[in-house]
C-alpha cells in the first residue's frame, strides 16, 4: 500500500513538468521546425521542403543581418564581461557586510524595472534634443545638437546596460566562494597580481563567468527592444526580421524557419562556450 | 587584491573611481526617466518648463496624466492579471518540481532537469513564435475537424499567459529547490514520528520552510510577467500588457505620460523586490 | 655558513586595531634552522603576528627582520617566508604538481627544471608521482604534506605555519606531528608553528613562545615552559595544573609558607618569587607531581588526607579527582602500575607532594 501511493505521489509530481515541458516547449519547437520546411504552394497547400532555409543563404539582407546580430551580441558580451568583472570583484572580495549588501542592491534594483523603462531612459539621455547632447552644449564641447541616438554604438550601450546584471550576479556568487586564502597563498608564493588573477581568480570565477556569458550572449541576441528603440527602424537585428516575417508580412514558413537559425546559432554559441570551459549545463545554469 | 594585500594608493583610488562611475552609469537613465516626468512640457526631453504633477493627474489635452488615461489603466489591469495567474502557475509548477527533482531519483532524472532548463536558453522571440505557430496549428487542426471555433488558442491572453509560464517556472523551480535542498529531512520525519499524516507533514513542516522561497519567487514571477517583452509581443491579442501599450506608445513619439508609468512602475517594482528579499532575509 | 643574523627577528612589534591592541610590542629572535612554536589562546593575538611576518598585516610600530633586511613595507609576494595557511589554502583548479611549481613558475623558472624540482620534493615528503592527480584525490595527510611542499620547493628562508592540523582527526594529528618535526629536521629550514594546542608545540618545538593578549608571556625551551613557567598564565595554559589560592603567612629565603583559602598549610620552595607575608599567591601543582599513597605512614610538608571523588580511567593519562579533609579538590596523576588498580570514590587516600615541585606567583587580581 505504501510503495502504491508513493508511486501515485512521484506520478503526481511528475504529471505538471511533463505536461509542461511537452505541451509548451518540446511540442511547439517541433511544430516550428516541421513549419519552417513546409513551402506553400498555392492557398492553404503546403510542400515540405527546404526553400524557406535556401531563402536565407541566398538573400544577402537576412544573412548579413543574422551574421551582424551574432557578432555584434559576441561584442556586447566580451564587453559586458570586462565592464561587469571588476564590479563583482570589488562587491565580492573588497566590500564587507552592509557596503556589500547595498552595493548588490544598487546593482539588482534597475533590473527588476522594465526594460522597456531602461531603454527610454537610454532614449531621453541620448537623442538630439536629450541630456547629454544639451549637457555638451552648454560645457561648450559641442556647437550644435547631437543625435548620439540610432547607431550600433547606442544598440551597444543599451545590450551592455540591459544584461550586465546577469554578468554581475553569477560572478559575485563564485567570486565570493573563493577563499581569500587561496589569494594570500598566490601572493605568499611570489605571485604578482596578474598572475594571481590569472592563475588563481579567473579559473575559480570560471563557471561564473561562462554562465554569466551564456546568459548575457542569449539576452543581446534575442533582445528586440533595445535594437529597435536604439539603433532606429533599420537597425537590422534579426528578432526584427522574425517579427517583420510573421506579424507584418505573414510569412511564417519563412519566419519559422528564421526563429529556428535563432536557435541554432544561441545553441551552437553555448554548446561550444561549455566545451571550451569544460562545465556543463546543469552546472552553470542550475545555480542561476 | 584583497584588503589584506598592500595596493598602490593609486590603483585603488582609480579602482574605486571606476566602481563610481559604473553605478553613475546604472543609475542614470532610470534617474532621468523620473526626473522628465515632473516636466511640464509635452516632449520628456529638456528645456526644464517647471515642475508639474499634471502627467499623473491632469485631465485635459495634452495633459491627460496616468491616471486619466484609459489605455495605460486598462493595460496595466491586463499585466495584473497575466502576472497573477503566471505567479500562481509557475509557483504551483515548480513546487512540484522541486519536490521532484530534490525527493525522487528515476531514470531520467537529468535528461529531465536539463530540459527543465532548456526554457532559459531559448530566446525569448523563439519561444513566442514556436507557442504561435504550434497553437495555431492546433486551432486549425481542431476547427477543421469540428466546425467549431477555438479563440483559446489564437493570439490573446491565454497565450500570453501559457508563453510567459513556459520560462517562468524553470526561475521558480530553482529557486524554490535551493531552498527544498536546504531542508533537514529529518523534520519531517521527526513530525512523521510523532504521529503526523505523510501529507500533514509536509503541509505543517516542509511548506513553512518554503514559504520564503515561495514568496520570493512568486514575486520574481510578477516582476518577470510584468516586464516581459519579446515573448509577450508574438502571442499578443486585443487586450494588450503594459509594455505592448507602452512600446506602441514610444514608437507613436514619447509624451512624459510615459515616464510617469514608468515612475511608477519603478517604485513598485522596487518595494516588490525589496520587500522579498526583507521577507527572506527574516525567515533565513 | 655563520650568519650573523637570525632568521627571523622581531623588535617590539605591534598591531594596533581601532581600539584594541592585537599584538603589543613583542620582540624575539628565531635562529637558522630551529622550530619555534608560538602557543597561545584563540584570540590571543598568535594569527595576527604570523600575518604580519607573512605581510598580510602591516605593524603598527616595531620592525621585523628577515636574514637581517627589514620586512617593513615589503609586499608578501616578495618576502622570503612562505606560509602553510590554516586550511592549506591548496589551489583546487589546479592538480598537485601545478600546485607545487606555482611559486617556480612565479619566478619564471624553465618548465624542465620546475617539473625536476616539483618531483624531488615530492618525493622528499614521501609522495613521489602524485603530480598529476587532483586535491580532492589526496586524504588529509597527503593533502598536509603537499602544503608544506608547495613552499618548501621556493626554499625560503622561513616556514609559517597556522594552526594546520587543526582540521585534522586525532590519529593522524599525533601522527603527524611527529612527521613535521622530521620534515623540518630533514630540510633544515626555520619554521615557526602558531597553535593553541600545548602537546603540539611541546612535541615539535625546539622553542616556543607563550603569548596571552597581545603579549609574550615567556619564551623557552619545551622543557622550561612546562617545568619552569615564568608567569601564572604560563604555568595554567601549559599543561594540567591544580591552582591553589592563597596568602603568604611566613617568607624564610626560599621557602614559604602559605595559607590556603580553603585553610591548611602550604610549604612551596621556590626563589625570587618576590612575595611578602600577607599578599595574595597562587600556587599551581601538576598533577603529576603529587604523591599518592593508600596508607597514612610517613611524614614531610604538604601531607594530607583525603577522599576519592572519582577515579578517570584514560589510559597512561588516567587521573584520580580527590578531595582534601579541608574541602579542597586535587587532580591527581594515576600511575599505571597496578598500585592502585583497585580505588574506588569514596576511598581514603594519602597525597604528598615536594616543596620544590610547586611553583608560586603573586596573584594577579583575578
Amino acid at each position: 500500500m505504501r510503495a502504491d501511493a508513493s508511486r501515485l505521489g512521484f506520478y503526481l509530481l511528475l504529471a505538471p513538468i511533463l505536461l509542461w515541458l511537452v505541451v509548451l516547449i518540446i511540442l511547439p519547437h517541433i511544430g516550428l521546425f516541421v513549419v519552417s520546411i513546409s513551402e506553400k504552394v498555392g492557398p492553404r497547400e503546403y510542400e515540405t521542403g527546404f526553400a524557406n532555409y535556401a531563402a536565407f543563404f541566398t538573400e544577402p539582407l537576412y544573412w548579413r543581418t543574422f551574421a551582424r546580430t551574432a557578432i555584434m551580441s559576441i561584442a556586447a558580451t566580451a564587453l559586458t564581461l570586462i565592464l561587469g568583472f571588476p564590479i563583482a570583484y570589488y562587491i565580492a572580495k573588497l566590500t564587507r557586510g552592509r557596503t556589500k549588501t547595498t552595493l548588490f542592491l544598487m546593482c539588482m534594483i534597475p533590473f527588476w524595472v522594465s526594460e522597456l523603462v531602461r531603454t527610454f531612459g537610454w532614449m531621453i539621455l541620448l537623442r538630439e534634443t536629450g541630456v547629454i547632447s544639451n549637457a555638451l552644449q552648454s560645457l561648450g564641447l559641442v556647437s550644435g545638437p547631437v543625435e548620439l541616438l540610432y547607431n550600433d554604438a547606442a544598440i551597444m550601450v543599451g545590450l551592455v546596460y540591459t544584461s550586465i546584471l546577469f554578468m554581475v550576479v553569477p560572478l559575485v556568487t563564485t567570486l565570493d566562494s573563493l577563499d581569500d586564502s587561496l589569494i594570500e597563498a598566490g601572493y605568499d608564493l611570489g605571485a604578482s597580481s596578474t598572475a594571481v588573477m590569472r592563475e588563481i581568480v579567473i579559473p575559480h570565477a570560471m563557471p561564473g563567468i561562462v554562465s554569466g556569458c551564456i546568459v548575457v550572449f542569449m539576452l543581446s541576441l534575442g533582445n528586440y527592444l533595445t535594437p529597435i528603440l536604439l539603433g532606429g527602424k533599420d537597425s537590422l537585428w534579426f528578432t526584427g526580421m522574425i517579427y517583420t516575417q510573421f506579424i507584418t508580412r505573414f510569412n511564417w514558413e519563412l519566419g519559422s524557419a528564421f526563429g529556428f537559425l535563432l536557435l541554432a546559432l544561441s545553441s551552437l554559441v553555448i554548446f561550444v562556450g561549455l566545451k571550451l570551459s569544460r562545465q556543463s549545463l546543469t552546472d552553470t545554469m542550475g545555480r542561476a | 587584491m584583497i584588503p589584506t594585500v598592500p595596493q598602490p594608493a593609486f590603483a585603488k583610488w582609480c579602482y574605486r573611481a571606476y566602481v563610481t562611475a559604473f553605478f553613475v552609469y546604472l543609475a542614470l537613465p532610470l534617474t532621468v526617466v523620473c526626473v522628465f516626468a515632473f516636466n511640464n512640457s509635452v516632449f520628456p526631453s529638456l528645456p526644464w518648463e517647471g515642475f508639474t504633477l499634471a502627467w499623473f493627474f491632469g485631465t485635459e489635452a495634452p495633459f491627460v496624466g496616468v491616471f486619466n488615461e484609459r489605455s495605460i489603466l486598462r493595460s496595466i489591469g491586463t499585466s495584473a492579471f497575466v502576472a497573477t495567474w503566471v505567479a500562481g502557475l509557475a509557483v504551483a509548477v515548480g513546487t512540484c518540481n522541486a519536490f521532484l527533482f530534490v525527493r525522487h531519483d528515476f531514470r531520467g532524472k537529468s535528461l529531465l532537469y536539463m530540459l527543465m532548463l532548456l526554457p532559459l536558453i531559448i530566446p525569448g522571440v523563439v519561444l513566442g513564435i514556436s507557442i504561435l505557430v504550434f497553437s495555431s496549428s492546433v486551432a486549425n487542426t481542431l476547427e477543421d475537424a469540428t466546425g467549431l471555433w477555438f479563440d483559446g488558442l489564437r493570439p490573446g491572453l491565454i497565450l500570453v499567459i501559457l508563453g510567459q509560464f513556459s520560462f517562468i517556472t524553470t526561475f521558480a523551480t530553482l529557486v524554490i529547490s535551493a531552498r527544498l535542498e536546504k531542508f533537514d529531512p529529518s523534520l519531517e520525519e521527526a513530525a512523521l514520528n510523532l504521529g503526523a499524516s505523510k501529507w500533514g507533514a509536509i503541509r505543517q513542516i516542509t511548506l513553512p520552510f518554503l514559504l520564503p522561497a515561495i514568496v520570493a519567487s512568486a514575486v520574481v514571477a510578477i516582476l518577470m510577467s510584468f516586464e516581459n517583452f519579446n515573448t509577450t509581443l508574438m502571442l499578443v491579442g486585443s487586450d494588450s500588457p503594459l509594455t505592448i501599450t507602452m512600446f506602441d506608445k514610444l514608437k507613436q513619439g514619447s509624451t512624459p505620460v510615459l515616464n510617469a508609468v514608468s515612475l511608477l512602475l519603478i517604485l513598485a517594482s522596487a518595494t516588490l523586490g525589496l520587500l522579498s528579499l526583507l521577507f527572506q532575509g527574516k525567515k533565513r | 655558513m655563520t650568519d650573523p643574523h637570525p632568521d627571523l627577528e622581531c623588535r617590539d612589534l605591534t598591531k594596533d586595531y581601532d581600539a584594541f591592541r592585537a599584538v603589543d610590542q613583542v620582540s624575539f629572535d628565531v635562529p637558522q634552522g630551529s622550530f619555534f612554536s608560538i602557543l597561545g589562546p584563540s584570540g590571543c593575538g598568535k594569527t595576527t603576528l604570523l600575518r604580519m611576518i607573512a605581510g598580510f598585516q602591516s605593524p603598527s610600530g616595531g620592525d621585523l627582520r628577515i636574514k637581517g633586511k627589514s620586512m617593513i613595507g615589503v609586499p608578501p609576494n616578495k618576502r622570503p617566508v612562505s606560509m602553510v595557511f590554516q586550511h592549506l589554502a591548496l589551489f583546487p583548479t589546479m592538480n598537485i604538481g601545478d600546485n607545487v611549481g606555482f611559486g617556480l613558475r612565479q619566478r619564471r623558472v624553465p618548465r624542465a627544471e620546475i617539473r625536476a624540482r616539483v618531483e624531488s620534493v615530492l618525493e622528499r615528503v614521501g609522495l613521489p608521482g602524485v603530480s598529476a592527480r587532483r586535491v580532492d584525490q589526496l586524504s588529509g595527510g597527503q593533502k598536509q604534506r603537499v602544503a608544506i611542499a608547495r613552499c618548501m620547493v621556493l626554499e625560503p628562508d622561513v616556514l609559517l605555519l597556522d594552526e594546520p592540523l587543526g582540521a585534522l582527526d586525532l590519529k593522524l594529528r599525533e601522527h603527524m606531528k611527529v612527521e613535521l618535526k622530521s620534515l623540518q629536521a630533514a630540510f633544515n629550514t626555520t619554521f615557526v608553528y602558531i597553535t593553541h594546542d600545548q602537546s603540539e608545540a611541546l612535541v615539535m618545538s625546539d622553542n616556543i613562545a607563550v603569548m596571552n593578549k597581545g603579549r609574550f608571556e615567556q619564551i623557552g625551551s619545551p622543557h622550561d615552559v612546562y617545568h619552569a613557567p615564568t608567569t601564572a598564565f604560563v604555568a595554567g595554559f601549559v599543561g594540567d595544573a591544580n591552582r591553589i589560592d592563597a596568602r603568604v603567612a611566613r617568607v624564610d629565603g626560599r621557602t614559604l609558607t602559605l595559607t590556603a583559602e580553603a585553610g591548611g598549610d602550604i610549604h612551596v620552595e621556590a626563589a625570587d618569587t618576590g612575595l611578602r607575608v600577607g599578599e595574595k599567591a597562587q600556587v599551581f601543582l601538576r598533577p603529576e607531581a603529587i604523591a599518592l599513597a593508600t596508607t597514612g605512614e610517613g611524614q614531610g610538608p604538604n601531607r594530607q588526607r583525603a577522599q576519592v571523588d572519582s577515579v578517570l580511567f584514560n589510559g597512561a593519562n588516567s587521573s584520580v579527582t580527590v578531595r582534601a579533609d579541608d574541602g579542597s579538590v586535587f587532580k591527581v596523576a594515576l600511575p599505571q602500575t597496578g598500585e592502585f588498580a583497585a580505588l574506588r570514590r569514596g576511598d581514603t587516600v594519602f597525597t604528598q607532594w615536594d616543596p620544590r615541585q610547586a611553583r608560586c606567583y603573586a596573584s594577579t587580581g583575578g
